[in-house]
């Protein structure tokens, strides 16, 4: 598989879909950083998995599942005091649409 | 005209909401109309270093629509992140199913047309998800609630399968009540149990390749649905009629302006970047799970219409009617049970039951007297007592009480109203007499050959005796009178 290229375009569009700011210093520094990080991931490259199905759980039983029974939670109350603001019992954030 | 030159191909994604008790990955309550952010705890807050737990009534309820719509169920499913910011999606992702759903593949039985056509929908997966919050806009500030956050969703999608806006209807009324009788829905759309994204594109009439897609979101109610649908075929094919090019885009439907309109490009980022959830290992569904679901499904509204249709011998138009709303057909099947005369308990729920339920716009046991007085009044008429007419009066009285919280019985009624049928042939004969005395020419212009003055007399006699007459008994005594 061909090794992923990280350039200033790719920091600044990760960056854009995280929502982070980042000066030039530390889109640079970041363009390093995770060229490094890919490198060493590469590293699994050298193995041949074209036999191996795509594993993302190692856990075998399957999810563990509850049952269907609602249950205040106490917590509730405490989630929306502790919002940095609130409109009655609304969390209230900047405007999102025009 | 140009549209003839065109055929549309339609495909729907249905979002309706799961009729659990709790969320789908944690113990919060799922009741409408609660204060706001009333049923909300850190899991669905999106508070960090929390874990979601599936709800099994969630998994179950979507077994029960997968057998319903004779989908496949996958042994492992596996739940995967939708990553997007927006403040009613606390964790900044959606938990969604994304390349290995729960149910893949099925088809929806249309009930058949009045040409007694009916059609099947594929599917293509239908797979469970979390719905986000609701957020309301409000001079500088949005507000959001998270009462609605992580209750369960379920995703239908269908196969490009539907050509025009009136099959979609059907296909969104037929699931609605694949969704009443498998319990997993209330199907109340104007609660948001029910939402639609529509894909619709055009193409020449004959070819085989699809055209340009465009997706419409924002749809809530099925009336919406089908105008959008309308709207958006027609302006496709203006455009192509043109030779204009359409542009692959997803657009709102404007219902104040009964537009569809282009989403400016902020509205929707579409780098969702799914990746399997870390904290949710696949779902594992056992086949003895599947076949105990299987086991305890009730009747579905397609096998009820065959059953109508072999068992009680209905047309398949009438059975499709009849099996359009679960109310109606228990109705139906009430009344039928209870009279000699199935078809005529049909004609009497497809006419009068259904003409008080969509009148009063409310819920079929609130706007319609019970089957046990529909009943009354067809076995008086099956008797003679009444006429087919004088049971319609009476069941339009009976109804207008009922739904002011009146119970009358329609024995009582049509005591009240007078509307006992005579079927005394001396009492009918002596108003015939009279008749006849009194209308000499034309009795005379009669015997001479205009056969058509026989339907005159018969409607002047039964206008002289209030419409209480038997006509068929009025019909025998004419016949009998003026051959004489």
């Amino acid at each position: 598989m061909a090794r992923l290229e990280i350039d200033s375009a790719l920091v600044e569009r990760v960056a854009r879909l995280a929502r982070l700011e980042l000066t030039e210093a530390e889109a640079d520094r970041l363009k390093t950083e995770l060229a490094e990080i890919v490198d060493y991931v590469g590293q699994l490259d050298e193995l041949d998995t074209s036999t191996v199905s795509p594993t993302t759980q190692v856990s075998e039983s399957g999810t563990p599942m509850r049952e269907d029974e609602a249950q205040p939670d106490p917590a509730g109350a405490e989630i929306l005091a502790g919002a940095p603001e609130r409109e009655g019992r609304f969390f209230k954030v900047p405007r999102i649409v025009e | 005209m140009a549209s003839d030159n065109y055929e549309a191909i339609i495909g729907l994604e249905v979002h309706t909401h799961l009729a659990t008790r709790a969320k789908l990955f944690c113990g919060c309550s799922t009741a409408f109309g609660a204060p706001p952010n009333q049923n909300i705890c850190p899991v669905c807050a999106g508070m960090p270093g929390t874990l979601p737990v599936l709800n099994r009534g969630a998994v179950e309820l979507a077994l029960r629509v997968g057998l319903a719509m004779s989908c496949e169920i996958a042994f492992e499913s596996v739940f995967a992140r939708k990553s997007y910011f927006y403040p009613d999606l606390p964790k900044g992702y959606q938990i969604t199913q994304y390349e290995l759903p729960l149910c893949r593949g099925g088809r929806v039985e249309l009930p058949p047309d009045r040409e007694g056509r009916s059609r099947t929908v594929r599917l293509t997966r239908i797979h469970l998800e979390e719905d986000a919050g609701k957020n309301i806009h409000t001079g500088g500030a949005s507000l959001v609630d998270l009462n609605r956050a992580g209750v369960p969703l379920l995703e239908i999608v269908s196969e490009p399968d539907l050509r025009t806006a009136q099959e979609a209807g059907a296909y969104l009324r037929e699931l609605r009540e694949i969704l009443r009788y498998t319990g997993a829905s209330d199907g109340r759309m104007e609660e948001g149990s029910l939402r639609c994204d529509v894909n619709v594109s055009v193409r020449p009439a004959g070819s085989e390749q699809y055209g340009v897609k465009v997706e419409i979101k924002n749809l809530n109610s099925f009336r919406f649905v089908e105008r959008a649908i309308e709207y958006e075929v027609g302006r496709q094919i203006e455009a192509l009629a043109a030779g204009a090019t359409l542009t692959q885009e997803t657009r709102l439907w404007d219902a104040g302006r009964s537009v569809t309109r282009p989403m400016r490009s902020k509205e929707f980022a579409d780098d969702y970047r799914y990746f399997p959830e870390p904290d949710l290992p696949p779902l594992v569904v056992a086949p003895a799970w599947v076949a105990q679901v299987r086991a305890k499904m009730p009747e579905l509204p397609a096998e009820r219409r065959t059953r109508f249709t072999r068992e009680l011998g209905l047309g398949p138009y009438e059975a499709g009617v009849l099996t359009q709303q679960r109310e109606l057909a228990d109705y139906f099947e009430a009344l039928a049970a209870q009279v000699t005369n199935r078809r005529s308990a049909a004609n009497w729920v497809m006419t009068e039951v259904l003409r008080f339920a969509n009148e009063s716009n409310k819920p079929l046991a609130e706007a319609v007297s019970p089957a046990v007085e529909a009943a009354a009044l067809l076995r008086m008429v099956e008797a003679q007592q009444i006429s087919l007419n004088a049971a319609k009066t009476a069941f339009a009285a009976l109804c207008a009480g009922w739904q002011k919280g009146e119970h009358k019985s329609a024995t009582d009624l049509v005591a009240e109203l007078g509307l006992t049928q005579v079927s005394d042939e001396a009492e009918i004969a002596a108003a015939c007499d009279r008749l006849l005395a009194s209308e000499s020419v034309k009795v005379a212009e009669y015997r001479a050959g205009r056969d058509k003055l026989f339907g005159f007399f018969v409607g002047q006699v039964m206008k002289a005796m209030g419409g209480r007459a038997n006509p068929k008994v009025v019909n025998q005594v004419l016949r009998r009178k003026l051959q004489s």
